[in-house]
């Protein structure tokens, strides 16, 4: 549950900066840990084939902060196993130091006062020495994007992913699968994807009028390498339609589809491939189950859920190796492929300190290019923060609050709604806001800023279909991302309450009314999948916010009374 | 208008059936009383029956299922949630290649498509499938 407690420790993390209390000491402790780029890139060459993964860049070219969620709840078979565990407890299961790099890269406490120690993460020039090193080692190595690359900044929408596919070009992957690519509208999608010198894979990308696989996107591709044939299995996020609007993309039909997935990974063994590998955008505990129901699968390169785990977890005979998102980490798994089967691995998800890894100059020039024609736009300066800015956790973030404030001003509604993404880089405090880092938290190609009425009882409706698509215990119903944030509502949540019974006591705020099932509302929200949404593009809304504050300081919400964590 | 009344209208009905629990039961004995009509209350077994489909709809309007029958004469499809349940009858001749059927239905709400089989030798098997009907909004 979101407590008081949690909330006084990011305020108090925040205000260390400025007032130095007790919380400050981690960021001397972290300054005097030196970390070198060789020890990040330290690796025991290990088997016969390396495999690099990255996945859910949402665009993020340069480096940024990225806060990791403090509450990420699993329900049923997953309460209390990974990725469903933070902070403290992250750290104790894994046996990560306070106050150490791996502190700072995969919890989220005292955030603010470590990023002064550890600084920005992320950075594709930085990746790609990463990549680079990995090759070096391993010529042949596999490189697979997971896909959420061409979405997510202010380049990447004016540019329709142009600048995305030019710079991950240059990395040379050699294979994809997507999500966010398809709000790109199919038509653009198309154009992107037959200019690509790689392969673009979709076991679950099917034709929606004839419901059979599509040309464009291949289920699969097999790799000879290392003396052996290793096949690479994509799969699509596959509620698109469901969680993105539909309508830019009517010619697809998506789905777990585990069926078709059995009978890939049975028509490559049958083709000679001696190690399956399923490069996914399932989200964590999907790939989970779905190791379970599909046999035959070696590992899983998990996307979409944006969660990080320190080694691979596993489920059956499958590992699952989730690798963070925005640039922040690089997986590589070295496999040992023998004899017709995987006989071991060795991984490392390795965090990419940007500040610690030296940027690929050739990369650096690249991204630069890409940003010039924007770079006047990108870097006015809107505002500053004196909170930490994140977003990730199940029920609200301060980025959001904030959003959500804009809408109430803004668009003058008693209540907002702000969509549960994961995607979003942080801010810490002192930092300024520019019109970039606007973008990165709202950038997409449906992002009109909606005031429409709704009833109580729909306002219901609307938080209870949501909540079980987060919370709903079979994973296979899950959608993979968080609570929509409400401004002005507050509301009781029981995460194990069957659809219908989770949502209570729901009130407004600003009057201390309980929410009337008969009364209208007004709201302004963004992010509609209906088709024809009218209103100003949110990140408009959000500067014009900004801009009039000046100065952000985001008081703590208390607003959802979370049971059953 | 930003939302439009028809669109919020179609979001409340899918929502709303979704929602009210109560209506459920009601519709779920008619579709059983129809079964029953069906198998004369016979006992069904599980067998080879199998019934595939997506787990979320994308579309309500248009929902695909695949059904797998080895060895039925008969298939008979229901819709637990639907205001008129019975959905459609696949009768498989005896030099039949394959008993193998597909369609596209149409779903009101979160609700079960049940699949009866009736056997060569008279016997009837059911399975079925939780299909989702969701608003959906905010993937990750």
């Amino acid at each position: 549950m979101i407590s008081r407690r949690d909330f006084l420790q990011v305020g108090m993390a925040a205000s260390a900066i400025v007032g130095a209390s007790g919380f400050g000491n981690w960021a001397r402790l972290a300054a005097q840990q030196t970390l070198t780029q060789d020890q990040l890139l330290e690796f025991d060459t290990f088997g016969n084939v390396s495999l690099i993964h990255i996945t859910d860049i949402h665009a993020q070219l340069k480096p940024i902060y990225f806060r990791e969620p403090s509450v990420n709840l699993g329900v049923g078979g997953n309460k209390g196993a990974v990725p469903h565990v933070t902070g403290a407890d992250f750290r104790r299961l894994y046996g990560i130091e306070d106050g150490s790099p791996s502190h700072y890269a995969l919890t989220h406490d005292d955030f603010a006062s470590l990023s002064q120690a550890y600084g920005r993460v992320g950075g594709l020039d930085r990746v790609a020495t990463v990549v680079k090193a990995i090759r070096a080692d391993r010529p042949d190595a596999i490189l697979l994007d997971g896909g959420d690359t061409w979405h997510g900044s202010y380049t990447c929408y004016q540019t329709q992913g142009q600048d995305m596919v030019n710079v991950m070009n240059a990395l040379q992957p050699d294979a994809m699968t997507f999500h966010w690519e398809f709000t790109l509208g199919s038509d653009r999608v198309a154009e992107l994807v037959e200019s690509l010198p790689f392969a673009a894979l979709g076991q679950n990308i099917f034709d929606a009028e004839w419901d059979e696989p599509t040309e464009l996107f291949p289920p699969y591709k097999m790799f000879e390498r290392g003396g052996t044939k290793i096949a690479v299995i994509g799969q699509a996020f596959p509620y698109m339609p469901i969680a993105n609007p539909g309508w830019m993309f009517p010619e697809y039909a998506f789905g777990i589809r585990d069926e078709n997935m059995q009978a890939m990974v049975d028509e490559v063994r049958a083709a000679g491939a001696e190690c399956v590998v399923v490069l996914s955008h399932n989200g964590f505990d999907v790939d989970k189950k779905m190791a379970t129901v599909v046999s035959g699968i070696d590992v899983i390169l998990s996307g979409h859920t944006h969660d990080a785990l320190p080694e691979p977890a596993l489920s059956g005979e499958t590992i699952i190796v989730p690798s963070g998102s925005n640039g922040k980490f690089v997986s590589r798994v070295d496999l040992d492929i023998r004899d017709g089967r995987m006989m071991g691995y060795r991984h490392k998800l390795i965090p990419i300190f940007s500040d610690v890894i030296a940027p690929d100059p050739d990369m650096a020039a690249l991204i630069d290019e890409q940003r010039a024609p924007f770079e006047a736009e990108l870097s006015e300066v809107i505002g500053q923060t004196e909170s930490l800015l994140y977003r990730r956790g199940n029920f609200n973030g301060t980025w959001d609050d904030l959003i959500c404030d804009a809408l109430l001003s803004e668009r003058e509604a008693e209540i907002a709604l702000s969509p549960g993404v994961r995607w979003g880089p942080s801010l810490v405090p002192g930092d300024d806001i520019t019109r970039e880092d606007i973008w990165n938290v709202t950038s997409m190609t449906y992002g009109n800023a909606y005031r429409t009425e709704m009833t109580g009882e729909f306002l219901k409706v609307v938080l209870e279909d949501v909540a079980d698509n987060i919370f709903n215990p079979d994973p296979y119903y899950q959608q993979g991302g968080d609570m929509v944030r409400t401004g002005g509502l507050g509301y009781r949540i029981d995460v194990n309450k069957p659809q219908g019974e989770r949502i209570s006591d729901m009130v407004l705020l600003t009057t201390g009314e309980a929410i009337d099932p008969a009364r209208n509302y007004v709201v302004a929200g963004w992010a509609s999948v209906n088709e024809g949404t009218e209103g100003p593009p949110i990140w408009d809304v959000v500067e014009a916010h900004i801009r009039k504050l000046g100065t952000i300081t985001v008081k703590p919400n208390n607003s959802v009374d979370v049971i059953g964590a | 208008m930003e939302l439009t009344r028809r669109n919020m209208m179609v979001l409340s009905s899918a929502a709303l059936a979704a929602s009210s629990i109560g209506v459920l039961p009601a519709m779920a004995s008619l579709a059983d009383e129809q079964i029953a009509e069906l198998t004369g209350g016979a006992e069904m077994v599980e067998g080879e029956l199998s019934i595939s489909a997506p787990e979320i709809a994308e579309n309500g309007n248009t929902v695909p299922i695949d059904i797998s029958a080895p060895g039925a004469v008969m298939v008979a499809v229901f819709a637990d949630g639907n205001p008129t349940p019975a959905v459609a009858t696949f009768k498989f001749g005896p030099l039949a290649a394959s008993h193998d059927a597909s369609t596209r239905i149409r779903l009101a709400a979160t609700q079960n498509v049940i699949a009866i089989a009736q056997m060569q030798d008279g016997t009837f098997q059911r399975a079925s499938a939780e299909v989702k009907v969701t608003i959906g909004g905010c993937g990750g």
